[in-house]
């Protein structure tokens, strides 16, 4: 079988600086590493990988993404490929899944292709069903765990508001997201980024991917981003240091006072 | 463009009921209504759901699009999305809102997609300023907002994050037009099923993010057992109980408690963290409620830089006392 893991690259820090003419942030000089959440489900889909399966990390982005694809190939992944070119510069969601999905449907044969949960700087989980949508393919987001693989069918443990669902589904199909828990992200012993380098990594640009350019980069954007800007600052609270019972008389004082209960 | 008319908002149901966030939405797609000179429609879709278009009688709204089907007594994102695209591409709506819940969050990108249109995730705020849907949301990790427009394409998509928008009130009765919504769909050519569900969570209680009070417990609570003084504070207040994910990978409590970047984003009236740190990725997630108690031994834990009412002590401590006072304080009103 064949799974896909779509990694993004994000900012290593969300503590950014903003350019205040053009209302987004400034990413000169910020350190980036692998999305957490895309991290974490190629760990996931490394565990369920059988003998003669393969896993392919793909990536949009900047030629600096290389690192990240490295950081995949030394974490299991058998191959890489870098989606990179100026046309896809300041894709929102809709580009950035038009892209993601033109590739898919150049590598053509797949099984599974997993998504993070959400990117981290400033996604919502959106890319991974949108690419499901285009492909014409069925979704699970919210994974808990996927259950038993099979070829051509797939049982995976959802959450959901009252607890779990299980659900059965043909493949290939999208997993958009499976929230960590218990998780700490591996770090490649040197021996596995040495062996990374050997792996197969290709860079495709637009013509490679074909598609249809109207809809990638900033020329396909749909939405706009007017204004960028730090949320209200909460006042300042009142910590109270006194004696425990001091304490609570003190703050049912204040509640009462501020009508919070 | 030109065409598209009305706000449509997308009713969430759990279990025998509307979800409380619905009337959030709906109370702000009103509000925007208002000012757009537009009509508010909403859009029903399951099992047993015509019972419930009395419900929305009272809120002045124009329309109801009314699918109902066995088929649907499931959700399943490839029955709901095919529905509603094709109801879409029919009556052409110029704003819809979803719900920022599970369903929403699976449902809503899906449609965009379908649509070729723009969507804003998780919005907190909705405007409308020049002919456009203003959507607030927030970005990297909750230090930006973002007011975001989708200038060329119709409709305009936006999820709403529950508990931040003010309910609809109801109002006098009206008659709703009432939209039968054709359904045509083979269950054999499904390529999905939900084979079982579980119940983990007692179902009466609301999910974290509708509940008006939160009290959650982090690393500082220290055990399994301990919970349980966070608990009879949450039974006092009626209050649901949250976690940091320190607990939750502790084991102490279940994965759908967390609050956090990794877990739900919640906005209650009243937040009361207990032995919680504040790390950036636990703010992300209650930052936003409308009043933070915190309650921590280390008087330098970041979480007293958010909070509107801190006690620097002992949670095992401090936490029973203000559980006994507020037995009371309750119980005299
Ligand atoms: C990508 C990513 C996503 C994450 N997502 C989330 C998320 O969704 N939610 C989340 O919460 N975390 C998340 N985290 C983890 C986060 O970084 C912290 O590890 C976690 O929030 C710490 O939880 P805590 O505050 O309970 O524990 P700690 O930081 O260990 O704090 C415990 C606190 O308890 C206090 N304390 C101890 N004993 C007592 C006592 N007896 N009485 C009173 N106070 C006491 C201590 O003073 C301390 O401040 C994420 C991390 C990463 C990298
Ligand atoms: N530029 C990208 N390249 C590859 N995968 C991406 C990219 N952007 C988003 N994704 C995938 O889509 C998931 C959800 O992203 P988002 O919708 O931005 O929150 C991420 O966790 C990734 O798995």
């Amino acid at each position: 079988m064949r799974f896909i893991v779509c990694v993004k690259q994000v900012p290593e820090s969300n503590d950014l600086k903003i350019d205040p003419n053009a209302n987004r942030v400034l990413k000169k000089g910020v350190s980036t590493i692998i999305n957490f959440f895309d991290q974490f489900v190629l760990e996931e889909a490394s565990k369920i990988r059988k003998e003669g399966d393969e896993i392919i990390a793909i990536s949009m982005g900047d030629s600096e993404t290389k690192s990240t694809l490295m950081r995949c190939l030394a974490l299991g992944a058998d191959k890489a490929i870098l989606l990179n070119d100026e046309k896809f510069l300041e894709s929102d969601t809709f580009g950035t899944s038009n892209i993601l999905a033109a590739a898919l449907k150049k590598i053509g044969d797949y099984d599974i292709i997993f998504c993070g949960n959400s990117s981290l700087d400033t996604g919502s989980g959106q890319v991974g069903p949108e690419i499901a949508e285009r492909l014409d393919l069925p979704q699970v987001t919210y994974t808990e765990s996927i259950e038993n693989v099979e070829i051509g069918k797939i049982k995976i443990k959802v959450q959901t508001d009252e607890g779990y669902s299980i659900i059965e589904s043909e493949l290939p199909l999208v997993i958009a997201g499976i929230p960590p828990s218990y998780y700490q992200p591996s770090i490649p012993p040197l021996p596995k980024i040495i062996a990374a380098q050997k792996k197969p990594f290709e860079v495709w640009n637009a013509e490679d991917i074909k598609g249809d350019k109207s809809k990638f980069g900033s020329a396909g954007s749909l939405i706009k981003i007017i204004k960028l800007y730090k949320p209200p600052k909460r006042e300042q609270g009142i910590v109270i240091t006194d004696e425990p019972k001091a304490a609570i008389e003190k703050l049912m004082e204040l509640l009462n006072k501020d009508k919070v209960i | 463009m030109a065409d598209n008319k009305d706000i449509w908002v997308f009713i969430e149901f759990k279990k025998n009921s509307i979800r409380g966030v619905s009337f959030e939405i709906i109370g702000k797609a009103k509000e925007l209504a208002k000012k757009s000179n537009e009509k508010v429609c909403v859009v029903l879709l399951g099992s047993n759901v015509s019972k419930f278009c009395e419900d929305f009688s009272y809120h002045g709204i124009d329309r109801i699009y009314l699918c109902e089907d066995s088929i649907l007594g499931e959700y399943l994102t490839e029955t709901f999305s095919s529905i509603l695209i094709n109801l879409i591409k029919e009556y052409i709506p110029s704003i819809l809102l979803f719900p920022a819940t599970k369903l929403g969050r699976d449902l809503a990108p899906r449609i965009a997609a379908a649509l070729e249109t723009g969507l804003t995730a998780d919005c907190i705020e909705l405007d409308i300023q020049d002919g456009n849907l203003v959507q607030t949301r927030t970005v990297y990790g909750g230090n930006y907002l973002a007011d975001i427009i989708c200038p060329k394409n119709r409709p305009q998509m936006a999820t709403v994050r529950p508990n931040v928008m003010e309910r609809s009130e109801a109002l006098e009765k009206n008659q709703p037009e009432i939209i039968n919504v054709p359904i045509d769909i083979d269950p054999n050519q499904l390529k999905t099923k939900v084979t079982e569900k579980i119940e983990t969570t007692v179902i009466d209680i609301k999910p974290i993010d509708e509940a008006d009070v939160i009290v959650s417990g982090g690393r500082g609570i220290g055990s399994k057992e301990n919970f349980k003084i966070i608990d009879e504070l949450a039974g006092v207040l009626n209050a649901a109980v949250g976690a940091s994910r320190a607990a939750v990978d502790a084991g102490w409590i279940s994965k759908s408690c967390q609050v956090g970047q990794s877990g739900t984003v919640v906005c209650p009236n009243i937040y009361i963290a207990c032995g919680i740190s504040g790390t950036t990725q636990h703010l992300v997630g209650m930052k936003s409620s409308k009043k933070i108690i915190a309650i921590n031994k280390d008087p330098n834990a970041p979480i007293f830089d958010v909070c509107d009412y801190g006690i620097v002590g002992d949670y095992k401590v401090i936490v029973p006392l203000l559980t006994e006072a507020l037995k009371e304080k309750l119980s005299q009103d």
